[in-house]
């Protein structure tokens, strides 16, 4: 059987890796599927969590993760349409309209 | 069957840096659908039969559909590299690289490799997880329901033309 | 058979069903066609494949050898990796949905049981569903990268249309599986066994689930038309709208596994409806023992090839929708009903299970 620790290893790492993506990518769509891997890390730590301690409630809880993780993506592409849309870029550093 | 984890977590983690790296969104998405689809695997391997295959139900097959579309639609192109700071582009995959062996190790102390056993098996067929959704977790359930009537209402109204 | 350790006998016996199945597969998907445009052709009052072979019957070799030997032409600008992988892609996934479908009940031989499904999963209907909703990849990745505009357009089309009538052909299922309480496809046929009882007296109708959830079995039937891109909801492959739509750019042996693909796929929804509505293998059984375990094939195959001919039927016969009108009737009507079909089951399958 898997240990728990290389199942969390696991998750850590893509975790790692979706956050490295998040901070330092620049297209706006890279930026969002980076939220979703690190999200799926999450689960995946859910569902060994799950395994480890024969808790049927982990996996419920990844159910509702990408229930939520659905409806954001609905409305984080729709955003980013409109945004397409007013400014005809999809870099975040011309769509940053702060002063510094 | 311990060396399918193996693979399918190797595969993954390729997957998942050419997420990250590629320059093109097209490619980062099929990446990303890889990823899934071999957490989808993997959460078989574990014995979570059920959220397999709704995790290739909805993320892999409408999540990224949508992401696909968007990128289609939208036509975004290959990204051109950022010259903002210098500090940054060297200081970079050593940061990440730093705090990944941190979380490692601090992961590694918590559950060291012998510690745990799992538990007696599991029965996460659709069942189970039906029972357990509709008795303990009935309000998530009916809210997450009008979670989702706001994001359509919300989606259609932010990407509407004219109002 | 001693030699053999049971994982090696197991590995054995699933790689010679996977073979067998996909000869069948093959063979079937090839002759389909030529059915298909024999059908079509009587329909119009014209004889279709004639010369090759007595009936035309070699015609599907023909086309075999005619597609082996054509130029294939790749367009300059397209994305040669997507454009390379999006029909294997889809021809893979058509045949992957197989491996969950039991074609009959199961026999012994030299003490060893072998069912005839490759695997039966305790989430086998999901299994397929799974595989359907990847399927929508590899059109839209198709008409994508031709980086031309009818493809793209015709792959947009044809991927939205997919993935609205997706939760339509998900809904209509609900239904029966609330009858057969098992997600198991096997589960769900065996469910199906022996006739109707009213008031304790047998009557001649079978125990097919089609009595029961007559209106999830037009939901799921037109939702699977639209899922498997025919006639009347083929607009995204219609010549004389979009050219050729997403498979414009196409030649040779691509475009055959495009067509394969969209073949594999109507028999994957024709099984499903078999198995779902109308009892699977289950059939009069007469004769000795090897009979006896052939027949139920038989009887699956033959309901089937109903539903392929009625495909066909269709092809012949109706124009198609126009894109909105589609989606219009996908998301204001479809949907709907199959949300009404599952509300009305589960009333009366409460107040079955209750009284």
């Amino acid at each position: 059987m898997v240990p728990l620790a290389h199942v969390l290893a696991l998750s850590v790492t893509l975790f790692v890796i979706g956050a490295a993506g998040f901070v330092f990518r620049k297209n706006i769509i890279t930026v969002f599927m980076c939220i979703e891997l690190m999200l799926n890390a999450v689960n995946l730590a859910f569902i060994g969590f799950s395994r480890y301690l024969g808790n049927l409630d982990g996996q419920l809880f990844v159910f509702f993760v990408i229930v939520v993780a659905a409806a954001e993506a609905t409305v984080g592409l729709a955003i980013i349409i409109a945004l397409y849309r007013n400014r005809s870029t999809l870099n975040i550093e011309d769509l940053d309209s702060m002063k510094m | 069957m311990v060396v399918l984890f193996y693979i399918f977590a190797a595969l993954a983690v390729i997957a998942a840096i050419s997420v990250v790296a590629h320059r093109t969104p097209v490619y980062s998405a099929l990446s990303l659908i890889v990823v899934l689809c071999s957490l989808a695997v993997v959460y078989l391997l574990l014995g979570a039969e059920f959220i397999a295959v709704i995790q290739v139900i909805v993320y892999a097959g409408a999540i990224m559909v949508l992401f696909v579309f968007v990128i289609m639609v939208l036509n975004a192109g290959r990204e051109v590299p950022s010259h903002r700071s210098r500090i940054a582009h060297w200081l970079g995959a050593p940061l990440v690289a730093a705090l990944l062996v941190e979380i490692l190790f601090a992961v590694w102390q918590q559950f060291p490799a012998g510690s745990t056993r799992p538990a007696a098996s599991l029965d996460a067929g659709p069942a189970a997880i039906g029972h357990l959704l509709f008795r303990n977790y009935v309000l998530p359930f009916e809210v997450t329901s009008i979670l989702i009537l706001v994001a359509i209402l919300g989606a259609v109204v932010l990407a509407k033309k004219e109002l | 058979m001693a030699i053999f350790s049971d994982t090696g006998l197991l590995l054995l016996i699933t790689l010679a069903k996977i073979a067998v199945v996909i000869v069948v597969l093959f063979t079937t998907i090839a002759y389909l066609t030529w059915l298909e445009r024999k059908v079509v052709a009587h329909i119009q009052a014209r004889w279709g494949p004639y010369r090759v072979g007595p009936h035309g019957l070699l015609q599907p070799v023909a086309d075999g050898i005619k597609f082996f030997l054509k130029e294939d032409i790749v367009p300059l600008e397209a994305d040669k990796v997507i454009y390379w992988l999006a029909p294997f892609l889809g021809f893979t996934l058509a045949l992957l949905s197989i491996a969950v479908i039991p074609f009959g009940e199961s026999f012994t031989i030299y003490g060893h049981t072998i069912s005839f499904q490759i695997t039966d999963l305790n989430v086998g209907l999901l299994f397929v569903f799974a595989v359907t909703s990847l399927g929508v990849y590899s059109i839209t990745l198709a008409g994508w990268s031709s980086n031309s505009k009818y493809p793209l357009l015709g792959g947009l089309r044809s991927s939205a249309q997919m993935i609205s009538y997706e939760l339509s052909l998900g809904l209509a299922v609900v239904g029966v599986l609330m009858i057969a309480g098992t997600l198991s496809l096997r589960g769900i046929v065996n469910g199906q066994a022996g006739f109707w009882h009213v008031g304790g007296i047998r009557t001649f109708l079978p125990h097919w689930n089609i009595f029961v959830q007559p209106v999830g079995f037009l939901v799921y039937f037109t939702a699977a038309i639209a899922e498997t891109n025919r006639v009347p909801f083929d607009l995204p492959e219609g010549e004389n709208e979009l050219v050729g739509g997403f498979h414009t750019e196409y030649s040779s042996m691509k475009f055959a596994m495009f067509f394969m693909s969209e073949y594999a796929n109507m028999i994957t929804v024709s099984c499903l409806a078999t198995i779902l509505f109308f009892g699977g293998w289950h059939g009069p059984l007469f004769g000795p023992y090897a009979l006896r375990v052939i027949l139920p094939v038989f009887w699956f195959c033959a309901k089937l090839f109903c539903f392929l001919f009625f495909y066909i039927w269709m092809r012949g016969t109706l124009p198609r929708f126009r894109y909105d009108q589609l989606m219009a009737f996908g998301w204001k009507f479809l949907l709907p009903v199959g949300v009404l079909n599952i509300l009305a089951t589960s009333f009366v399958v409460a107040w079955i299970s209750s009284s």
